[in-house]
């Protein structure tokens, strides 16, 4: 588990035409921040509309392709969030799905007519419009309070033990979801759960965000995917700052080997906590994005099965690189989706409901032939000079151009950015 | 070298295959020398149901006790022979209506949603031979029994124009999650399986339960066993699900001083070993079990408790009233009470469904048949808009293979009885 | 742990509605020595399947995750010979008397022996073999033995109904073939000991029996530690690193197929394509909790969780069994952080 990306971690410059991927790596890290903005945002733009556009093929048959998004990007947020425990920290977590459960549940109990603790009543402090906004950081606080709770004790445990004492928490969690019947509802679940009330109309009585506006194009689930698009940038923003700090350069130091990071100087077990408590407040806050948009919660949407798949979902897109878990994200949540009713593809007859009944046996087996041939992921981490970086790269892609450009140089692949820069 | 080993590993295996194959046969036919008890090994051979110490599960079945009311009260059942027939008079028309059905199609919890399905395609299939002018169509929605799947599948639903009315969505979860979304779009909701008291109290008008609810159920069956069954402890077992929350709730409430909370015990989904709950329980000795919770669970369960000794009478309701109950608990289950508010299967309609899709009908298969039928009239009758086919059912009155069908206001049966089950 | 935390704080009362969690000590103080026995049993199932964890994780530092499909494989294979045998579902293989019944139960151990085994060999070589060529890390192990565990899964529950008509696999369970008769042999402290309870316990020994005999006084055996502690100096004294990972491999596909059968003689209906998973996370933790790695560590690791959890559920209720376990496994990683006997197979890991 303490190296989970060093055989990729060779740096882009020491191979400047690895291939596309890393030469539009190289290219973005060259451009300046404002430019790298007038690239990002209408592309980010673009994703927004993706639901609405009804691409052809890409959009969804058997399920609104507006929801599935919307669970896109709740899975999305909890991949980056595992995505800083695992790809960045390095510490292996197989009961992630417990925040999920402990943020979903926090705004359940908070809001729900079920729940004996229920504060959405007259005159109490939640009985607003706003009462899911309001709900919202409390569950995140909470999750990571549990995160702290659940790492001090157990941060000491190194990789595989670590491993299964969070598949331990993410249970117990979920148990005594179950367990607790009085409070939680057991089985039964919650019910009638808050969301953003915005938008209301005659047509519409619960609002845009109502699981009941399905009317049109732009539904409920296309809201909540651009709700939670706004959240992702949020906390991409936040958690790509991290990564960039001191932070961030204690968490890769403690991933390659935390012995020398501890000789080193860098207080793991603090930093190690950071990042379980980071991770477990973006797992709440997808879990209470769960809550709102589903308007219910039962504990068998929170065991293992899925902390396995959110853990796939970050191996599958590249541990460590933000976007890559992103990718994953999508993948997991849009194929089961992408057969379900499609009964042609390009002209060709299929049962897709046939072929997503066997989504499991074929996702297995795509896992495993993946790890053979490509084990850091579709879009694998680099390691990035964390300072400075841009004016070295500036320089490595001026190098690579010029190189490219004299013929009869043509094998000097050798020569790099740094040389350059050293000069 | 290595390559030996290899080839020896492989040589081995054979061996052993061959021995097995050789056992295998001087079992079969040495036992059959002399020893009454040979039976077990050579009839299972031939294919026929094994039978020698114990009658094994293939001579039980699940027969129609009596039926009875929220009071425990026995009624005299109604025939099903004047039921409406799906078929109609054969001289309907319509063009380009389909019928939606919402529930899990695949996943761990597909079984259900499965004997749904079937039961309405047995319907649908007799309509549409008798009316080549009508011919309706069934739209399949996999919920995979998650309320989060159901959100993305309900907008599907809705935004299909042909859809003129839904059969489902078949659990309780699922069907909190999107009942606004049916609600709002005018969509007649019509369940064949969920049974949660709550689900008729959101105010939604387009949605009716086929069956009766677990309030009906639970007081129903708890005052049969202390009435009419005479047992005065009995241990109430449930699962974590939906459902047996629930039901377990409204048994304990109407079982009273009855039930024991001493050896009241939980078991979760998934679950096959059940030793503590059986020490628990034969501790206890109370007169009966009532297991509240699905076949996949209560087989294994009742197994072992006859395994520890408990003899107690074992009662269970709709989720293990399913054949699949009887085969995996073998004798264990001979005598076990099970209720249902469904309806016994007509021979007519089991063969019919047998023959279709190469299983005996189970839980909810009948409803579903009944409810298409209900459908499929309505359609008949000239409906071709939601809202027609919502005001159509809600003044429904007919009978059906199961049961009479007519709804009160909230959109629970007017009359709900339980069946009451006995395997044997 | 939090969860922990907040029950105490829940149970006295103290902010809004609270759940009363009951303590049934009662109970537990009567049943005190069937719970032991039970719970013994139980043990013996997860020590033998959590040997196949310990023994690959020492010499590969590998959570092979699809061990407990594993498992699941070897409960199909001994009830696919039993139905070789003649036997047919919900039938009973007991009534020919004692010495056919231990005859059937030998045979149907060593098939379920022959198809766990194989299977664990097999999945080295399909699925771990290419990544141990390419050097891969260990989170790359483990997301093939989760792909491994899903495929494994779904053959049994798709593909083997097709491949033999309907009579294997499937969605629900299989029919059971009884091998034994449960009948109470005598009592110790008044609580009842039964035929299935005997041969569970007693085959478990003697299998854990020759398995540590096997690693500590084989040629095989010492090669095995050898790979564990040292993989490079082993190599270097001649010993094939590759054979030395298929036989653990070996050793715990045929432990995980013995503890199989005892395990469908416990609970004949538990014969399904999803009932290996839990079993094998709990044979996991009694892996942990003895110090994975450590053979002797995982035996005493599965008895411990066997008879702790048959205690939990009975003091604190059914519904309680598996937050016991984990709460167990916490809370003794808490304080001995390489487990109760610690590492010992492999190198103590720094």
């Amino acid at each position: 588990m303490s190296t989970p990306v060093k055989q990729t971690s060779a740096t882009p410059l020491g191979r400047p035409h690895a291939g596309v991927g890393d030469r539009f790596r190289l290219w973005w890290n060259a451009q300046s921040r404002p430019a790298q903005w007038a690239f990002g945002v209408p592309f980010i733009l673009f994703i927004a509309l993706v639901p609405i556009l009804n691409i052809p093929v890409l959009t969804t048959v058997g399920t609104n392709f507006g929801a599935v998004m919307a669970q896109f990007g709740m899975i999305a947020l909890i991949a980056i969030g595992l995505n800083v425990v695992v790809g960045q920290a390095g510490l292996l977590d197989l009961g992630y799905v417990g925040f999920y459960a402990v943020g979903a549940y926090t705004v359940a109990l908070l809001t729900s007519p079920d729940s004996p603790w229920n504060q959405t009543g007259e005159g109490n402090w939640l009985s607003q419009d706003w009462a899911w906004l309001a709900v919202l950081p409390v569950a995140v606080c909470i999750t990571a309070i549990s995160g702290l709770l659940l790492g001090s004790p157990t941060l000491r445990l190194r990789g595989d033990y670590l491993a299964i004492v969070t598949l331990g928490f993410g249970e117990i969690v979920r148990l005594l979801a179950d367990n607790l019947g009085e409070i939680t509802g057991g089985g039964r679940g919650l019910s009638q759960v808050a969301y953003p009330q915005l938008g209301q109309t005659e047509a519409n009585p619960g609002g845009l965000f109502s699981a009941g506006n399905v009317a049109g194009r732009i539904n409920s689930g296309v809201w909540w995917f651009w709700l939670s698009l706004v959240l992702i940038m949020v906390v991409l923003l936040f958690v790509g700052n991290l990564e960039r700090s001191r932070v961030g350069r204690a968490w890769v130091a403690i991933r390659e080997d935390e012995d020398a990071a501890e000789i080193m100087g860098v207080p793991t077990f603090k930093f190690k906590l950071w990042a379980f408590t980071i991770g477990a407040a973006i797992g709440g806050l997808s879990g209470a994005l769960y809550a709102g948009q589903v308007q219910f919660v039962t504990p068998t949407n929170f065991n293992v099965i899925n902390s396995v798949l959110f853990l796939c979902a970050v191996v599958l897109g590249g541990q460590g690189n933000k976007l890559g878990v992103i990718l994953g994200a999508f993948i997991i949540v849009y194929l089961p989706n992408f057969f379900l009713g499609r009964t042609d593809l390009f002209g060709i007859p299929i049962n897709g409901n046939e072929i997503a009944n066997y989504r499991y046996l074929f996702f297995g087996l795509a896992l495993m032939v993946l790890m053979i041939f490509r084990p850091q992921g579709l879009l694998p981490a680099r390691q990035k000079l964390l300072t400075y970086g841009r004016q070295l790269y500036v320089a490595a892609r001026r190098t690579a151009k010029r190189q490219h450009g004299d013929a009869g140089t043509g094998d000097q692949h050798g020569t790099t950015g740094a040389e350059e820069v050293s000069r | 070298m290595h390559r030996r080993s290899m080839r020896a590993a492989l040589v081995l295996v054979a061996a052993a295959t061959l021995t097995l194959a050789a056992c295998g046969d001087k079992s079969a036919g040495g036992s059959g020398s002399g020893s009454e008890s040979s039976s077990a090994a050579t009839s299972g051979a031939s294919g026929s149901s094994s039978s020698s110490a114990a009658p094994a599960g293939g001579d039980l079945a699940i027969n129609p006790l009596v039926q009875i009311d929220i009071d425990g009260n026995e009624v005299e059942a109604s025939t099903g022979t004047d039921a409406v027939s799906p078929a109609g008079d054969g001289s309907a028309t319509c063009d380009g209506v389909s019928v939606a059905m919402a529930g899990a199609l695949t996943g761990p919890n597909a079984a259900l949603g499965l004997n749904i399905l079937y039961g309405m395609q047995t319907a649908l299939k007799e309509h549409n031979d008798a009316n080549a002018n009508c011919q309706v169509e069934i739209k399949q929605f996999d919920t995979e029994g998650d309320p989060q799947k159901a959100t993305q599948v309900a907008p599907q639903i809705v935004s299909d124009a042909s859809v003129i009315g839904l059969l489902g969505p078949a659990f309780s979860g699922e069907t909190k999650a999107t009942g606004t979304i049916f609600s709002q779009a005018g969509l007649l909701s019509l369940t064949a399986s969920a049974t949660n008291p709550d689900l008729t109290a959101n105010g939604w008008t387009n949605f009716f339960r086929g069956l009766a609810n677990d309030a009906v159920q639970g007081p129903a069956v708890a005052k049969y066993l202390t009435g009419s069954a005479g047992f005065s402890t009995v241990c109430v077992v449930k699962d974590n699900s939906d459902y047996g929350v629930g039901l377990a709730e409204t048994i304990t409430e109407g079982l009273g001083d009855a039930a024991d909370p001493s050896c009241a015990a939980d078991v979760k989904t998934g679950d096959k070993d059940f030793s503590a709950t059986v020490q628990l329980i034969a501790g206890a000795e109370p007169d009966a079990i009532f297991y509240a919770g699905y076949y996949a669970e209560a087989a294994p369960f009742v197994a072992q408790l006859r395994e520890g000794g408990v003899e107690a009478a074992f009662v269970s309701a709709d989720g293990t009233n399913d054949p699949q109950f009887v085969d995996q608990a073998g004798s264990a289950a001979e005598g076990a009470y099970l209720s249902c508010p469904c309806g016994p299967a007509p021979e007519e309609f089991a063969a019919t469904y047998e023959s279709e899709h190469g299983q005996v009908p189970g839980v909810y298969s009948v409803e579903g048949y009944d409810l298409m039928t209900i459908i499929l009239s309505g359609i008949d009758s000239g409906i071709t808009d939601r809202a027609g086919l919502v005001e159509y059912v809600k003044n429904y009155q007919g009978q059906g293979l199961a049961r009479e069908y007519q709804w009160d206001d909230n959109g629970e049966l007017s009359s709900s009885l339980i069946w009451m089950y006995e395997v044997g | 742990m939090s969860s922990l935390l907040s029950v105490g704080a829940l149970a006295d009362g103290s902010w809004l509605a609270v759940p009363a969690i009951s303590f049934n000590i009662e109970a537990l103080g009567d049943r005190f020595w069937s719970l032991t026995i039970e719970g013994l049993a139980y043990g013996s199932i997860y020590a033998l399947v959590a040997v196949g964890y310990t023994l690959v994780y020492g010499v590969l530092r590998l959570i092979n995750f699809a061990h407990s499909e594993i498992f699941m494989l070897g409960m199909f294979g001994q009830y696919a010979v039993l139905m070789l045998l003649g036997f047919s579902p919900s039938g009973n293989a007991y009534a020919e008397g004692a010495v056919m019944t231990i005859v059937y139960l030998g045979i149907a151990m060593i098939g379920g022996m022959l198809i766990s085994g194989g299977a664990a060999v097999g999945l080295e070589r399909v699925a771990y073999r290419p990544l141990r060529k390419r050097n891969a890390p260990s989170l790359v192990f483990l997301i093939t033995a989760i792909g491994a565990s899903f495929v494994i899964q779904e053959f049994v529950h798709f593909v083997l109904p097709a491949l033999t008509d309907g009579e294997l696999g499937g969605v629900n369970a299989q029919q059971p073939i009884r091998l034994v008769e449960q009948k109470e042999q005598f009592t110790i402290f008044g609580a009842s000991v039964t035929n299935v309870t005997l041969i569970i316990i007693g085959s478990a020994l003697v299998l854990a029996l020759a398995t540590d005999m096997f690693v500590n006084r084989t040629k095989f055996g010492r090669g095995i530690r050898a790979v564990a502690q040292d993989p490079t100096t082993a190599t270097l004294m001649g010993i094939s690193r590759e054979r030395i990972i298929m036989l653990t491999f070996l050793i715990g596909g045929v432990l995980a197929g013995a503890a199989a059968l005892l395990y469908t003689l416990r609970v004949p209906n538990g014969i399904i394509y999803s009932g290996g998973f839990i079993l094998g996370i709990k044979a996991f933790c009694a892996a942990v909790l003895g110090g994975i790695g450590n053979l002797r560590g995982a035996l005493l690791g599965g008895l411990i969780l066997g008879v702790m959890e048959n205690y939990g559920q009975i003091l604190f209720g059914t519904a309680w069994r598996d937050v016991v376990a984990f709460a167990l496994l916490i809370l003794i990683l808490m304080f001995r952080p390489t487990g109760i006997l610690g590492e010992t197979l492999g190198r103590a890991r720094a």
